[in-house]
């Protein structure tokens, strides 16, 4: 997978974090993913669709869901599996809107579809044209691992730069 | 949370406040920060077509609407919106952010933009410049009274 379509998500999964969380964050390890993809704990999906397709994971354990949820909220809240999912969809939403953002900004055209909670225990193996590359961000309230998956619409792409020439 | 001087109606009433999220979580924060503006919650919704009824049912100040939700998009209900009440007080809130997104939501009668994750000094400062006349700014004393 391209660095360019990294990127992004990297540098708006550390600035919403440190933003949201007011502590800062650091990268952990950065990897490909060959296997299936395995859930940790609650885990959000999005989807995307457009000059470039594919999926973003964001998942964390519940403990850190819920450190996070209250961290948000500026007051302890008491544990729900309802509030735990909510946290990581609207974590996965303000990442991927603020990289999706940029990449925009760039002249890649997406839809951003809403976040589902991803329930499997695994997901789809990495292909040849869409390998995950699997992030860990370490913040004050744990760790937040973020699983990309995309690749170049290139259909898409095509035409696009057909209709520019005309 | 920080509280702020409260923005009231000229009426002296709070300004009231529809907020439309997909997201439970997201519309608890927007409700606090709201509630530390001196505001009040005059309904939620969770997709665009949902906003439009509820709308139509609580009349409000100021709608707080997401983008990116089932059913219908933000962008979609406020057009909607402004179509049957031209003086709606529309404020996209959205974490996707890019030109194209802004100018689509102005362009269909949106007043204002605030990226996620919201600050609460943004969103305070654009509910002043949107109710703009329409409201004043209380003593900090009578904050969140």
């Amino acid at each position: 997978m391209r660095m360019e379509l990294i990127q992004p998500f990297i540098n708006a999964a550390d600035a919403v974090l440190a933003d949201s969380l007011q502590c800062s964050t650091s990268i952990g390890n950065l990897s490909m993913e060959e296997e299936a993809y395995r859930r940790h704990g609650v885990a959000a999906l999005i989807a995307l669709s457009g000059d470039i397709e594919g999926r973003i994971v964001f998942d964390v354990d519940p403990q850190t869901a819920m450190r996070v949820a209250s961290r948000m909220a500026g007051e302890e809240l008491p544990s729900s599996e309802q509030l735990m999912r909510e946290t990581v969809c609207e974590l996965a939403n303000q990442v991927i809107g603020n990289a999706v953002t940029s990449l925009n900004d760039q002249g890649f055209h997406f839809r951003v579809h809403p976040p589902e909670v991803h329930t499997s225990e695994q997901g789809d193996k990495s292909s040849e044209d869409t390998e995950a590359l699997v992030m860990c961000i370490e913040t004050c309230s744990g760790k937040v691992f973020m699983n990309v998956a995309l690749r170049y619409n290139r259909r898409r792409m095509q035409e696009r730069a057909a209709v520019a020439g005309e | 949370m920080e509280q702020f001087a409260a923005v009231k109606r000229k009426d002296g009433q709070p300004v009231r406040y529809l907020i439309v999220d997909d997201s439970v979580f997201a519309r608890k924060n927007l409700a606090r920060m709201i509630e530390s503006f001196g505001g009040q919650v005059a309904g939620e919704a969770g997709d665009g077509c949902t906003a439009i009824t509820e709308y139509d049912r609580t009349n409000p100040d100021i709608v707080l609407m997401d983008i990116t939700m089932p059913q219908m998009e933000g962008i979609e209900a406020a057009e909607r919106i402004v179509r049957s009440h031209p003086n709606a007080r529309i404020v996209m809130v959205s974490s996707v952010g890019y030109q194209d997104n802004i100018v689509a939501a102005l362009q269909r009668g949106a007043r204002h933009f605030v990226q996620k994750p919201v600050k609460p000094e943004v969103l305070y400062e654009v509910i002043k410049y949107v109710m703009g006349e329409d409201a004043s700014v209380a003593s900090a004393a009578g904050a969140g009274a």
